[in-house]
């Protein structure tokens, strides 16, 4: 059943992916990656990672939703169609890059190899001594706050910045001089009526 | 009936996903990005019992608010900017 579930859920990101890209309104584009976010939370849950599809859905469909809505307010809605010229000189870049990935993977230890040095030594010290070591009962968390105490740490300065910085360019639009963006808005809408 | 349960929901998502891919207007956009959120919330407490681990509703119900607050926001943002506005004679909006 779980199975059945993972390979249905996995089929409508793609439908959702595929239409994403496809699809030239930027609000539906937004609502759908709103979407696609909510059936990644409901797959980390299919795999057991509620608080990994819990910071999906709150960033993914909450947070991330709202700061493309305000960002289509200050610019305008519809996408004009591009024009590639010639599309194999990409799809070869991508191939190759792809192959090389694919490669460079041949030499990483087999999915839960019982001689692969993560399983030897780190997961065992984990597992045994980490209650005794750090105190706390679930390991996951011990790892996190304590053991990677540094790198939480840079992640939380990362996503400081970020947010600073997203708030700064948002709100220079809203802000700072609201007779030009209309200017600029209402101009454009006169272009789309053509 | 957990696994019916899983069944009628995951259809419900296609459907819902149907609509927001297709749909015309921008009313059936946020109706379907809300309804979604509320069907993944649904999805995530009948997995918990499927698992028979229970106590994933908690998580289902913050999922609840979160989406409860997208939504609000959503329509509070719609109402404050001039996007509300349709830009051709079309009243339902051309977006």
């Amino acid at each position: 059943m779980a199975g059945f579930l993972d390979v249905v859920i996995l089929v409508l990101m793609s439908v959702t992916a595929f239409s994403i890209l496809r699809s030239r309104n930027l609000f539906g584009v937004v609502i759908l990656s709103g979407i696609f976010s909510l059936l990644a939370a409901s797959f980390y849950v299919l795999l057991a990672a509620v608080d990994v599809a819990f910071t999906e859905a709150s960033v993914g469909a909450g947070i991330s939703t709202l700061l493309m809505l305000a960002t289509l307010a200050i610019t305008h809605q519809k996408k004009e169609k591009q024009h590639i010229n010639n599309p194999i000189m990409p799809i070869i870049v991508v191939l190759v890059t792809g192959a090389a990935l694919v490669y460079g993977t041949l030499d990483m230890p087999l999915y839960g190899d019982i001689n692969a040095p993560s399983n030897q030594y780190l997961i065992q010290r984990f597992i045994e001594q980490s209650g005794a070591e750090i105190g706390i009962p679930n390991i996951v968390t011990s790892i996190l706050a304590s053991y990677r105490g540094y790198d939480t740490l840079g992640e939380t300065f990362v996503i400081f910045t970020a947010a600073i910085g997203v708030l700064t360019l948002l709100g220079r639009g809203r802000t700072g001089n609201k007779a030009e963006v209309k200017q600029i808005s209402s101009l454009e809408t006169d272009g789309e009526k053509e | 009936m957990f696994i019916a349960a899983a069944i009628a929901i995951i259809i419900a998502m296609a459907l819902i996903l149907i609509r927001g891919i297709l749909g015309p207007t921008i009313y059936d956009r946020i109706l379907a990005v809300n309804l979604f959120g509320t069907k993944a919330m649904l999805l995530i407490a009948v997995l918990g019992f499927l698992d028979g681990r229970p106590e994933f509703l908690d998580i289902a119900l913050v999922y609840a608010l979160i989406n409860f607050i997208a939504t609000i926001a959503i329509m509070k943002f719609w109402g404050v900017t001039d996007i509300s506005q349709p830009s051709k004679s079309d009243p339902l909006g051309d977006i």
